[in-house]
């Protein structure tokens, strides 16, 4: 595909909020997903550091090339899991045995253990409920997602067909232009 | 690395791009609905209005206003919630079980069977609601503090698990739901031109760009979700089967229920994805992504859920017999020639006899014909309900008492009326939200989409 013709360079800087010296990003648009992971490798290769990507839909492996950390999310729903069964134990224990203990269909009401397999069901639930929905509302501020929040891809075209990549400019501008441009780049910002 | 053996059948049709995807998932939104939506919305809207009519009525006057008597206390109501409960079980089914076992053909019909799954939870949660009466007391069933004492709900009864089992169902598969839905809000947000879907979209997309971090744990929260939502859907009708089991009435104190319900509430589920589907595809011209590899699959799962259900049934008249207890035999003896042995012959042709034809290719890949089959079956899971909860009761432990139910116009109008809330809710979604998972669609068009596999196999890649 004959892309340089469409390629459009002009330079956009922003201050860096670390430490105050100021970097230099530069965008390079991709209409391939493929051509994308390609550009990302060599340009990881040569040392450059990817500040960001915006991409339609789950690019595999991409976060892996990017350098990206594993994300401990899994981690969370874990321990929120934790939590759960903690408050059903507690709950039924406290309105079951020591509150209010009764003699229901004969069912053993003077130790928690006993009466244990009757909570089962509520022990599951709640597991569950609790490790969903807090991962989920841990997702959404990690994220900073929510609702009406401005969108956070700069082009709008990167939610359909286009994949934005922003690296971080490392010694001489044209060299990285032109790596971009090989790697298949079809516009430059 | 895109690479899927030849032998697969394509999942989409056509010679598409990214782009492609993105309009034709977004048309339904963008453009003015088929005349057939309108017809099909304005025959919806009626029933459920005539429902709302019925259920006030019900709530003003009382539970007299149903056919319940002494001898039978559990009937439409409590056949319509195990119903419902039921057909919402596909929907977790495809979306998180089907994720687990990486089944690349989830991805087209797992939004749309998402969204079945909530609206048809809204429709069974209604039931055991009104059911109680007095409904504004509702909040009983939660376990707080109350004015009256410290008066705890009892945790030893399967009526209360089940509280917890439909809450726990319902709101984890809202947000499984809308996870998914963020990054397609974004793509119609990013697409809107006028203001007011402009706004909406971007309140809905949270404000979702696609970074990369943001995608590698959108996976993560995904796979999790499943995993979650994999063992909750199973403990769901587990826990409604047990509102039964753990009774002693006859036809219901069976160990069986749990795997017999679960079998039997992805059976009538997936029915009702095929009708749902077969309806949407059509009115939406959505054949390219919703094939008839998709309705051929979600057949053989019908076909295997259905021979389960069969089995169940064959086990429960064996173990009735080999149990020795006169009352249970009894109980299936009268329900297999009692005065309800319509219903029973009528569960027993729909649910056992009707799935086996999908063992002819011809037969399961022929939409109409899938069509017709997944009313069927709907029909015979309803009667299914019905058989286990009305037969069981009619004739109890004292002849005298013995009686017959027959439901009142609102029994009918109460369930009609759900039948209609239904469609009404799924008709607005479909007019209004991504109806395909478009985003998670994209990732496999490169290995499964029609024209792109055609092109790997003419390159040489195997």
């Amino acid at each position: 595909m004959d892309t340089t013709e469409k390629t459009i360079t002009h330079e956009n800087s922003e201050a860096s909020h670390h430490g105050g010296s100021e970097k230099v990003i530069v965008s390079a648009m991709f209409n391939d997903d493929d051509m994308l992971m390609g550009s990302v490798k060599t340009l990881r290769a040569k040392g450059y550091k990817i500040h960001e990507v915006f991409t339609p839909f789950p690019v595999h492996g991409l976060d892996k090339a990017m350098g990206l950390k594993e994300t401990r999310i899994a981690i969370t729903a874990f321990m929120y899991g934790l939590l759960g069964l903690s408050t059903a134990i507690a709950m039924t224990y406290y309105m079951m045995i020591v509150d209010w203990p009764q003699n229901i269909g004969g069912k053993p009401s003077f130790t928690w253990i006993q009466n244990m397999p009757a909570f089962v069901p509520i022990m599951f639930e709640l597991t569950v409920f609790f490790a969903a929905h807090l991962m989920v509302w841990t997702f959404f501020v990690r994220n900073g997602l929510y609702p009406g929040r401005k969108a956070m891809n700069p082009d709008p075209r990167t939610t359909d067909d286009m994949f934005l990549m922003e690296v971080e400019l490392k010694g001489d501008r044209d060299q990285l232009i032109t790596i971009l441009k090989d790697t298949g780049a079809v516009e430059l910002h | 690395m895109h690479y899927e053996s030849p032998i697969r059948e394509p999942l989409i049709l056509g010679d598409k791009n990214y782009h492609d995807v993105t309009v034709e998932v977004a048309r339904p939104i963008e453009t003015a609905p088929p005349r057939s939506w309108w017809i099909a919305f304005s025959i919806s809207l009626l029933l459920f209005l005539w429902g709302v009519g019925n259920i006030l009525y019900t709530i003003g006057t009382g539970i007299g206003t149903w056919g319940l008597n002494k001898t039978v206390g559990w009937a439409w109501d409590i056949t319509n919630f195990v119903w419902w409960v039921g057909i919402g079980h596909a929907g977790t089914l495809i979306s998180a079980v089907l994720l687990l076992f990486r089944q690349k053909w989830r991805m087209s019909i797992n939004r749309s069977a998402e969204a079945m799954t909530i609206f048809s939870v809204i429709q069974a949660a209604l039931f055991p609601g009104i059911h109680m009466g007095r409904i504004w007391l509702a909040y009983f069933v939660f376990p707080i503090p109350n004015q009256f004492g410290s008066l705890w709900v009892n945790f030893n009864s399967p009526l209360l698990w089940d509280v917890f089992a439909i809450s726990t169902y319902f709101s984890v598969s809202v947000v499984f739901w809308y996870v998914g839905l963020i990054p397609d809000f974004a793509m119609l947000r990013d697409r809107a031109i006028k203001p007011v879907q402009k706004h909406v979209y971007t309140i809905l997309s949270f404000g979702w760009g696609g970074k990369a971090k943001h995608w590698q744990r959108f996976e993560e929260v995904s796979l999790v979700l499943a995993g979650l939502a994999t063992p909750l859907v199973l403990s769901v009708h587990t826990i409604v089967s047990m509102d039964f089991a753990t009774s002693v009435i006859p036809g219901w104190h069976t160990t069986i229920f749990p795997p017999y319900f679960v079998a039997g509430a992805i059976f009538s589920g997936f029915a009702m994805v095929q009708t749902l589907l077969i309806i949407m595809r059509k009115m939406f011209r959505m054949e390219h992504y919703i094939t008839i590899q998709h309705i051929e699959m979600m057949n053989i799962v019908i076909m295997l859920t259905g021979s389960i259900v069969g089995v169940a049934y064959i086990t429960e008249l064996f173990i009735a017999w080999y149990s020795g207890v006169e009352y249970e035999q009894y109980a299936f003896l009268n329900r297999a020639t009692g005065p309800y042995a319509w219903a029973y012959w009528s569960m027993m042709t729909c649910n056992v006899f009707s799935p086996q034809l999908m063992w002819v290719k011809k037969w399961r890949t022929n939409i109409m014909f899938t069509f017709i089959i997944s009313i069927v079956v709907n029909i015979g899971m309803w009667f299914e309900r019905f058989v286990i909860i009305v037969t069981s009761l009619h004739r109890d432990y004292l002849p005298s008492s013995w009686t017959m139910f027959s439901p009142t116009f609102v029994d009918i109008g109460i369930y009609l009326g759900t039948i209609g809330f239904f469609f009404v809710l799924f008709l607005l979604y479909a007019r209004t939200f991504p109806v395909i998972a478009q985003a998670e669609l994209k990732t496999i068009l490169k290995s499964s989409g029609e024209s792109q596999k055609k092109h790997h196999t003419e390159d040489g890649h195997h």
